[in-house]
């Protein structure tokens, strides 16, 4: 017996050894993924408009989309991802054990996620935010009108917690109408079992679209919470940290200076210092990431820039038609702002 | 004892009054007391009630052909079977390159080919039998790969395949090629080839196609196959080492059974995809998909090894003894004589652990791989086609398929256990 017991201590200190091996080796991200001809991309198992395979099989989404312009970034090929589907309970665990490279999966940026799990979020790609959806024929056109409300909601989130908060502090009743899952909710909220239902509101627009007739329903401006959603890494490979945040960045930029992925190549004669910095014409802004003079151009020739990103996944070349809002450009009356490339 | 003695005959009594005709049957099996009559039409009102609904839902009010959701979005629109059909490819093959689809397709076909003329109870080959043989293994491929609308639009591959399995099930048949060598191409040849296939290769001048982007109905056969085929030998041998008079080899064959058997199989799944990594090295770690395939393989085993173990101690130690006396050896005893009979003895236990396989291989999916079920669940979010009507249609279609074939693997095993049981029928 104390034979087999040191056994599995021995293996258990050497799987703590390779483990802080692995994250030695971390500080390669950039040449591991180089080695291996791919980038290894964390996504969600199916959410609309993030990170979801469409007929094909080929992934799309705003998150997918910054993977792929990680990929273009490095290999000049858009293609060259391979995309893990991550459920909520392992998403972190895979990025800690080095399995993914990035986590492009609209986690929500914490401070303990960041404190004690050792990741860093490189940015914000979707201003997410709690919201209402309710019937056109309330005629309700704020939140702050929901008083005496009943309200589907899905049990145990920090969806039900930041309602009971927004109430209390609005000084109004409701009543919630608690579901373990989404589905159900949703479904009681379109037989009229409430008067509104709430969740995140990238949500509320996806779950508009299963009602039974989703032109009655409208989801009202009040955002009642942060959830700010973007791609994490991991702690201690700086210059991998800087490549994708800087991806992120390049999309916004190229958004802010109007390079879109039709006009990029003609934007490259562009007498804009700035444009020419951003497309790698001046200067060699790239070398710094690990990578080439062009970083920028390949992401917004392969991809697009962040407008053209958001508007064909989320937005209005979408299904789910979600407004702008705070994902506008700073410039727009939004907060996505990205330092600028000098 | 004369008291005990009749002396008069006993009086004839009239005949039963056998009932004919379609009133007799009714009345005998339907309603046939005070307790089956009422409950019979209950059930026949629930099924009056119940079914025009559904034929509208399913058939009359269902949308067939659509480009996007909004056609079943209209109210009182009934399945969205448009759905399904544009996403079919997905369902089937997940996310395996369209163009290289022709791959799965030859694997699933050569496999149907292969493993029904396995499973094809020789002897008595009735014309009915050898019909149905050469009827239901095309019709089967013709389902499973290029399926009725998609042989319309792009014939010519699809109908090939097609034709080159219907025309290998026919060689099989009419070759009189031993089984003994059916079985050697299907669990030797066949699962090296399939790989090749399957994953690409240079020298073959197929590319590589890695393992995360295999998905949909030919990921759940995949691992459902590998699981059964692998779990049945696996479980004898660990049934026979329980029983075994050697002390090391029953203690690990008890330690492997009794520690899987008590660790639920979703730890399995969570300790191969998020603890394996954590402890070796990136460039050790073992394939995605390869990781919960094996842990299921291995996890059948050990419930496979129970279920024989039951058929072993119902075999009395007679059987043994005489083998002995005849001067068979260990493996002969078993192979001739204690295996056949214990096996045919827990058939329906067997068939009961595959059936249950079949479908817990819907269970890979909480680790991230997109099998079946999965598929579905991630085509039902589509924005594009969400709609009321989407997922009652396509988890219709889901048990649809599940059902068809667990049903099928029951009324199999139901065959052959009359077929082998022919000794003990009651």
């Amino acid at each position: 017996m104390k034979a087999i017991a040191a056994t599995f201590l021995a293996a258990m200190t050497l799987g703590a050894m390779s483990q802080s091996a692995a994250a030695q080796a971390g500080s390669k991200t950039l040449d591991l993924i180089k080695q291996k001809g791919a980038l290894t991309c964390g996504t969600n198992t199916g959410l609309a408009g993030f990170g979801l395979p469409d007929d094909k099989g080929n992934w799309t989404g705003l998150d997918v989309d910054l993977c792929k312009g990680i990929a273009a970034a490095i290999f000049n090929d858009p293609t060259k991802v391979k995309y893990i589907p991550l459920s909520a309970k392992d998403r972190f665990t895979a990025l800690q054990s080095g399995e993914i490279d990035v986590l492009a999966r609209n986690g929500t940026w914490t401070q303990s996620r960041e404190a004690e799990l050792g990741l860093l979020w490189v940015g914000v790609n979707y201003y997410d935010g709690q919201g209402f959806m309710v019937r056109k024929k309330l005629n309700i056109a704020s939140a702050l009108e929901l008083n005496g409300a009943s309200v589907c909601v899905q049990q145990g989130t920090t969806t039900e917690l930041n309602m009971s908060d927004f109430f209390r502090t609005k000084g109004m009743k409701y009543e919630a109408v608690a579901f373990a899952d989404i589905n159900e909710a949703v479904k009681a909220y379109d037989s009229g079992r409430c008067d509104a239902y709430t969740t995140d509101a990238s949500g509320l627009y996806g779950s508009r679209l299963k009602l039974v007739n989703p032109d009655e329903h409208v989801v009202l401006p009040e955002i009642i919470s942060k959830e700010p959603l973007g791609p994490a890494v991991r702690q201690g490979d700086d210059q991998w940290f800087n490549l994708v945040k800087w991806t992120h960045y390049a999309m916004i930029n190229a958004e802010e200076l109007g390079v879109t992925k039709a006009n990029v190549d003609d934007m490259l004669k562009s007498p804009n210092p700035e444009i020419k910095r951003l497309l790698g014409v001046e200067g060699d802004f790239g070398k710094g990431l690990g990578l080439s003079k062009d970083w920028a151009y390949r992401i917004v020739k392969h991809v697009g820039n962040y407008g053209e990103v958001f508007s064909r996944n989320v937005g209005e070349g979408s299904a789910l038609k979600i407004k702008r809002g705070l994902n506008s450009l700073w410039s727009a009356g939004g907060i996505q702002y990205a330092p600028p490339v000098r | 004892m004369s008291l005990y003695l009749r002396r008069d005959e006993a009086p004839t009594m009239p005949p039963p009054v056998r009932a004919g005709g379609a009133i007799g049957w009714l009345k005998d099996n339907i309603f046939s007391g005070w307790v089956s009559g009422p409950l019979a039409l209950a059930f026949i009102a629930l099924i009056v009630w119940v079914t025009p609904d559904l034929v509208r839902f399913f058939i009359l009010d269902a949308i067939w052909t659509a480009d996007d959701g909004a056609a079943c979005r209209v109210q009182g629109t009934g399945a969205c079977w448009a759905f399904v059909d544009r996403k079919l490819d997905f369902f089937r093959y997940g996310s395996y390159p369209v163009a290289e689809h022709w791959r799965v397709d030859v694997v699933i076909m050569l496999g149907t080919v292969l493993s029904a003329r396995l499973l094809w109870p020789d002897g008595k080959k009735s014309t009915f039998g050898l019909f149905a043989f050469l009827i239901g293994i095309p019709l089967f491929i013709f389902l499973m790969i290029p399926g009725p609308a998609a042989i319309i639009r792009e014939p010519s591959l699809e109908l090939a395949i097609l034709a080159g399995g219907i025309a290998l099930a026919c060689a099989l048949e009419f070759s009189k090629l031993r089984t003994l060598w059916v079985g050697l191409i299907f669990f030797v040849l066949y699962p090296v080839l399939g790989a090749y296939l399957l994953k690409g290769s240079p020298l073959l001048g197929l590319i590589h196609v890695d393992t995360n982007l295999w998905g949909g109905i030919f990921l759940s056969l995949l691992v459902a196959t590998i699981g059964i085929v692998f779990s049945l030998p696996a479980g004898i041998l660990l049934a026979l080492g329980r029983r075994s008079e050697l002390p090391a080899v029953r203690f690990f064959s008890i330690l492997y059974i009794e520690f899987v058997r008590g660790v639920p199989f979703i730890t399995v799944l969570f300790m191969a995809n998020t603890m394996l990594p954590l402890f070796v090295p990136d460039n050790w770690s073992p394939d995605r998909l390869m990781r919960p395939i094996v842990g299921f393989a291995l996890f059948a085993a050990a419930y496979m090894a129970e279920e024989v173990r039951g058929g072993l101690q119902a075999i009395p130690k007679g059987q043994s003894e005489g083998a002995m006396a005849l001067g068979l050896s260990y493996w002969q005893r078993m192979r001739l004589i204690i295996l056949p009979q214990a096996l045919t003895l827990v058939i329906p236990g067997i068939v009961n652990i595959f059936i249950s396989l079949f479908k817990d291989t819907t269970l890979v999916a909480i680790v991230g791989i997109f099998d079946f079920l999965r598929a579905i669940d991630a085509a039902r979010i589509d924005p594009v086609w969400s709609g009321p009507t989407v997922s009652p249609t396509v988890y219709t279609f889901a048990a649809a398929f599940y059902f068809i074939f667990c049903f099928g693997m029951s009324r199999y095993s139901q065959m052959m256990e009359e077929r082998l049981n022919a000794g003990r029928r009651r």
